[in-house]
């Protein structure tokens, strides 16, 4: 039990994913096409704490998603180790349990059975895993779940389709957190939902984690929205990190290129932003990547080293880089002063106090 | 790369796009829904207004009144609009079909559905410039050429004759902005440009967006959810609520002193990198839907200043610090607030 709280929640180790993207192997053969690989995670590592938020940033395409669905067990590794409390999440255990992870999707809209009524679609965990022993018990678990996510427990009578769609996502997570996860993986929840909204989830989330001391693995482009939950992140560029450690400190100190041009391009209402570079290109396609350094094309600071050898991640006080200017000290961190004072002072605030709707 | 903070329009100039006292309502079986009421607002030359709500709230709605695109059983029921002075909501169909295109451009999110997928690229441009401008047919691909060229495609020449699917999203919405350029139209109306966009193509586009206006003297309606390219591209925002125009003032005003209680919630669930809240603030519930709008102030059951005269009495735009809003809290005039 006590090696049990010592290691991390879950540990991904050089996890690749590649995806056979060639054509049809007749039109192969006529045509002369080689077969085609994208490699949508190419080596990724990370550690999640107990109770911590990791966050993975980065723009499409970047393997983000590829990595949440693998950690859920959407997809098969093709090389590397997912480790839920220490023990590899696909083999067997010991006792037959599974490990407790569970998933929110980004369309609240689409993760919904729209002919089932919210009751059935928070008890089918429970049902499915045998966790209540009758009717009524499964219904006081439902009316809890509800209460949990501040809902009511009369809504388990509607469809889907009668709720808004900030309500439909704390249905997602009142049915994530029925078989009483560990651990949720996030991918974009809050993507598809308005600014009131999102914060009304992210408040939720925030609050879920600390009373049931849940870890997230949170997936989102959106970097405002990672400032303000993650603990640790990782910054993804063409399915390899680039990036990662403590959240403040990569956000106050980028090191690698990318997070720096990712950081000064993001719009945010801070008005205040001067000496900004903008990231210039798009990213290149995955199933043809530029070799070295995969974002030497659209980087200030490339040399021929970079357009040859891949660089690996490296330790620079406490934050690990993938990039040949910071470990030649060619480039030194970008000290980011973020000033969001500004708009503190409203005139009117209107009361966070929650009151009946 | 910091935007100038003076509005870079002339305020003394009349304005491209003046809407006044616009109601859009939806006939139907079950009664009149009311979704746009009393929206009033004016664009100048050269001048990019942010319109921001929530979904719902009736921006897209108020973007497609103006171009004249709204689908049945929607239409209007009171109000004008008027571009450059002349009134465009009472026009012929025919009519208005040769000011869309001419005078009004339009952007739409998704640059793959706004794009014909069987015609290339130029042939789109050259018809669009054929319709709309007295050109031959070699003077117009010429045209297409400079237009693409001045929306950022590399080669611009070699790109003419290729098809959508040849094109990157950041492409695909430099091709459709370059088909809203077409006659060089006095107001372009860009409905979320760039959500369906990365972040580093999403600030190329805005980058374009703002160009618009100060090289072209070009008015710009961008409606959008996200107050980050607000705050990076409009001079002046509206912010809509079920179907009402809550606020409208210069930008910096609105998100640094936001005055309608609604703004002041929606500017606080708003995170910021750099500032460290456990908790976001919350506005409780969500927007009423079309048949079920409170009498009176249609924010009041959410709002937490609601006094009594809210929930009967519908406030107006009222002068508020340098921006307007629709809250008794601004009433001067009768003095029941403070």
């Amino acid at each position: 039990m006590s090696e049990d709280i010592l290691a991390p929640v879950l540990e991904v180790d050089n996890l690749h994913k590649w995806f056979d993207v060639s054509k049809p192997p007749l039109q192969r053969l006529i045509e002369r096409l080689p077969r085609q690989t994208l490699k949508a995670v190419d080596g990724v590592s990370f550690r999640i704490e107990r109770g911590t938020t990791f966050a993975l940033v980065g723009e499409s395409g970047c393997g983000k998603s590829t990595v949440a669905q693998a950690v859920a067990g959407l997809h098969k590794p093709t090389r590397g180790a997912i480790l839920f409390e220490g023990i590899d999440r696909d083999l067997p255990r010991p006792d037959g349990s599974r490990p407790e992870l569970q998933m929110i999707f980004q369309d609240p809209f689409a993760s919904l059975n729209p002919r089932w009524r919210v009751r059935d679609i928070i008890a089918e965990p429970l049902r499915v895993h045998r966790l209540t022993r009758s009717r009524a018990e499964t219904r006081a678990a439902v009316a809890e779940l509800l209460e949990q996510v501040r809902l009511s427990p009369a809504d388990g009578e509607k469809y889907p389709h009668e709720f808004s769609g900030g309500q439909r996502q704390r249905i997602s997570i009142a049915r994530a957190l029925a078989n009483k996860p560990k651990f949720l993986v996030c991918d974009e929840p809050t993507s598809a939902l308005d600014v009131s909204v999102q914060a009304q989830i992210l408040n939720l989330m925030k609050r879920l984690q600390r009373e049931l001391g849940l870890t997230y693995l949170l997936i989102s482009h959106n970097l405002a929205v990672i400032y303000h939950m993650a603990d640790e992140l990782g910054v993804m560029y063409l399915g390899r990190l680039v990036e990662t450690g403590p959240a403040r400190e990569i956000f106050n100190r980028p090191r690698h290129p990318y997070t720096q041009l990712l950081l000064d391009t993001i719009p945010d209402i801070s008005l205040d932003r001067p000496h900004r570079t903008f990231l210039k290109g798009e990213v290149p396609s995955p199933i043809a990547p530029p070799p070295g350094c995969t974002f030497h094309p659209r980087c200030p600071h490339a040399n021929d080293r970079c357009r040859t050898e891949p660089p690996r991640l490296e330790s620079f006080g406490g934050v690990k880089v993938a990039c040949h200017a910071v470990g030649e000290g060619r480039i030194v961190p970008a000290v980011r002063e973020w000033r969001p004072a500004a708009r503190r002072t409203p005139v009117r605030r209107v009361s966070p106090v929650a009151r009946p709707a | 790369m910091q935007r100038d903070q003076q509005p870079r329009s002339d305020a003394a100039a009349p304005p491209i796009l003046e809407v006044r006292n616009l109601v859009v309502a939806f006939h139907g079986l079950a009664g009149t829904l009311r979704a746009l009421d009393d929206v009033s607002f004016s664009i100048a030359p050269g001048e990019i207004l942010g319109v921001v709500g929530e979904s719902g709230a009736g921006k897209s709605l108020t973007g497609a009144a103006v171009i004249g695109l709204l689908e049945r059983p929607g239409r209007i029921d009171g109000g004008e609009i008027l571009l450059a002075g002349r009134r465009i909501d009472n026009l012929p169909h025919a009519q208005m079909r040769k000011v869309r295109g001419r005078e009004i451009g339009a952007i739409f999110q998704d640059p793959l559905t706004s794009l014909n997928p069987l015609l290339t690229v130029g042939e789109q441009l050259t018809e669009t410039i054929a319709t709309h401008l007295a050109l031959s047919a070699k003077a117009a691909r010429a045209r297409a050429v400079e237009l693409l060229a001045e929306v950022g495609i590399p080669a611009p020449a070699n790109r003419i004759d290729d098809y959508p699917h040849h094109f990157s999203g950041g492409m695909r919405q430099r091709v459709v902005i370059a088909l809203a350029l077409c006659a060089n139209p006095k107001l372009v109306i860009a409905d979320e440009p760039t959500t369906a966009l990365d972040v580093s193509v999403q600030a190329q586009i805005l980058e374009l967006i703002r160009r618009l206006g100060r090289e072209h003297g070009t008015a710009v309606m961008l409606i959008t959810h996200d107050m980050g390219v607000i705050a990076e591209t409009a001079d002046r925002v509206a912010v809509m609520y079920a179907g009402r125009v809550a606020e409208i003032g210069p930008t910096r005003e609105i998100i640094e002193t936001p005055h309608h209680p609604y703004t002041v919630g929606l500017m606080g669930s708003v995170p910021v990198i750099g500032e460290d809240a456990e908790d976001l603030v919350q506005i409780d519930g969500s927007m009423p839907r079309l048949n079920a709008i409170p009498p009176g102030c249609a924010f009041n059951p959410r709002c937490g200043e609601v006094m009594g005269r809210c929930l009967s009495q519908r406030p107006g735009l009222m002068p508020a610090g340098r921006s307007q809003a629709a809250c008794w809290l601004m009433d001067t005039v009768t003095g029941d607030a403070a």
